[in-house]
């Protein structure tokens, strides 16, 4: 297991260099020359010397590769550079504002997990008959809101109309249930009709005949071998669903004035400060593959197949 | 009926984009302050914003924005996840593994932050937008191109033309595209919706369109100060998001049911 986990790893690593040089090229072919972008943010007026200062300091008169190659020594290090509107060092400033958004994407994946396994148990249990039409209804409804529209109505009725709820902010437990709720929808919804599809794919197979004719209670059947196995596909996708929760947390950050990345990153995109850019992508895609990395390791440990490298068909 | 019902609903907002410009009475960026926050009535049908401006001009022309948009991110995922997933798979070995390797990269992020970062990159603008989507998507189509190009490049009818004569190039033309096209149609029309939603959502945050234009994402942002005052400013541009995001994917689940039953839990 353990070999696996570090064989896993490792294959980690070519990876995140490839994004990080793929997107390293991106900002700096892109539009435009980043020393006047750093000009305007430290607010000193783009004279000639002052563009070639600028150059200077910032690595940008190097070649390409040595840049690329200052910026990922400093990275493997936990240095991302500094912010240029701020000064600051971004990892400090990401590390500052990462919190919230990890707190407020979990709090959605909790709700998805909650809430979007159960109705899908139920909807297949009770196929074709109400509870099925309902969640299949509700399900189509669900993935075609939009996440921060939907924030909106939240607070429209449970601030506005019924005060139950706080408008925003990030102050006590009841602050997190609207965003969790509209960063959530979308993923539960999915993860509902998965998991429904899932359960009525095991109770068509035939070991269940053979645990009926055991005699075993519909309870014991139901949660152990039911449950259990349909189980698999939908916590397959959640690692998916994670970076839908990231970026939507992001946006539904927004409404709900709270306080995490989302403001900061919308702040670095206006502004175009590259390091924080750069340094945004790369912590992003980090906790988005390493939610996979986790997602995979319970998987492997659930089913040996994989861990074996041997894939059923 | 399914298919019937889609179709209706994608034609009535087609029809809405395409002829904004006869169809809204009002101009959509024509001020007026003495007309501020109207309740609907027989002159404003949908009533006025805050700066006096008619709300269903300027829906039907963000119907006009949020389609052409949808539109061009669908041509341009196409065109790129094809050309690029087609060249990978026909030209194979060095080509091949360097392409999937840049495939990989970009299917490593999040979309949302992807899509963000290339705004960041490029600037902000509904091109840019639009840019930044396609980048952030087109990974998947190549993918599926390239593993379509490979099954396909393997059946004998493929290796018949090669005997035949006829080039890579007419291969792919002749061959590999029709075969690829039903599947690409399946998997983007499943898409449409979603990146709907992308595109609101980067517009909400202001990455779209500037204030003054019409654009639902935008709306719902410049009506959010008097939300409390005028909830509809807010709730209408989305209930327009909603009905043109339901559309797409009723007509996704429509196509998908007709053409590929095996797609069926396809979900993202």
């Amino acid at each position: 297991m353990l070999g696996f986990a570090v064989r896993r790893l490792l294959t980690l690593v070519p990876l995140l260099l490839i994004v990080s040089l793929v997107f390293f090229l991106m900002l700096r072919l892109g539009r435009g020359d980043p020393a006047l972008d750093y000009l305007r943010l430290s607010q000193l007026p783009p004279t000639d010397a002052a563009v070639a200062l600028a150059r200077q300091q910032l690595g940008l008169d190097q070649p390409l590769a040595a840049q690329y190659l200052n910026w990922l020594s400093g990275a493997v290090r936990l240095d991302l550079g500094r912010s240029w509107s701020t000064g600051r060092p971004v990892m400090e400033e990401v590390l500052h504002f990462l919190p919230a958004s990890l707190q407020l994407a979990g709090a959605a994946l909790l709700l998805v997990m909650l809430v979007g396994l159960p109705l899908g148990l139920l909807a297949a249990l009770y196929r074709d008959r109400w509870p099925d039409h309902l969640t299949r209804a509700i399900a189509f409804l669900g993935v075609s809101l939009p996440n921060f529209w939907l924030g909106f109505l939240l607070v429209l009725l449970f601030s506005v109309q019924l005060g139950w709820l706080p408008a925003m902010g990030r102050d006590g437990p009841a602050s997190i249930i609207m965003p969790a709720v509209a960063t959530a929808t979308m993923s539960g919804c999915v993860t509902l009709r998965l998991m429904r599809s899932s359960v009525l794919g095991v109770l068509g197979e035939r070991h269940l005949v053979f645990a009926r004719a055991r005699g075993l209670p519909r309870r014991t059947i139901l949660g152990r071998h039911v449950v259990l196995n349909a189980m698999i596909p939908p916590l397959t996708a959640l690692g998916l669903h994670v970076g839908e929760l990231l970026g939507g947390a992001m946006v539904v950050e927004m409404v709900f004035a709270w306080p995490g990345l989302g403001r900061y990153a919308l702040l670095a995109i206006t502004n175009r400060d590259f390091p924080v850019l750069q340094g945004f992508v790369l912590v992003m895609t980090l906790v988005f593959v390493l939610c996979n990395l986790v997602v995979d390791l319970a998987y492997a440990w659930v089913d040996p197949r994989i861990r074996f490298g041997t894939r059923a068909a | 009926m399914k298919v019937r019902l889609a179709l209706l609903l994608v034609a009535v907002l087609l029809g809405a984009a395409v002829f904004a410009p006869w169809l809204a009475p009002f101009d959509p960026a024509e001020t007026s302050l003495a007309s501020r926050l109207l309740p609907p009535s027989a002159l404003h049908w949908l009533g006025t914003d805050h700066l006096g401006r008619d709300v269903f001009s300027r829906l039907l022309w963000g119907a006009r924005a949020s389609m052409g948009a949808v539109a061009a991110i669908l041509a341009l995922v196409l065109a790129l996840g094809s050309l690029v997933g087609a060249t990978a798979g026909l030209l194979g070995g060095v080509v091949d593994a360097v392409l999937m390797r840049v495939a990989d990269a970009f299917m490593t992020v999040p979309t949302l932050v992807l899509a963000l970062f290339f705004i960041g990159a490029l600037g902000t603008g509904l091109t840019n937008v639009v840019i930044a989507i396609t980048l952030s998507h087109w990974a998947w189509y190549a993918r599926l191109v390239r593993g379509l190009t490979l099954s396909l490049g393997a059946r004998d009818y493929v290796a018949a033309a090669r005997v035949a004569g006829a080039t890579r190039l007419d291969v792919a033309r002749r061959h590999v595209l029709p075969a690829v096209g039903g599947q690409l149609a399946v998997l983007a029309s499943l898409d449409l919706g979603h990146w709907m939603l992308h595109v609101a959502g980067l517009s909400f945050l202001g990455l779209g369109l500037a204030a003054p234009a019409a654009e639902w994402g935008i709306m719902i942002n410049d009506a959010r100060p008097f939300f409390r005052v005028a909830p509809m400013l807010v709730l209408l541009p989305g209930a327009a998001i909603l009905l043109t995001v339901l559309a797409f994917n009723l007509l996704g689940d429509a196509l998908r049911d007709r053409l590929d039953p095996a797609l069926a839990g396809h979900a993202h």
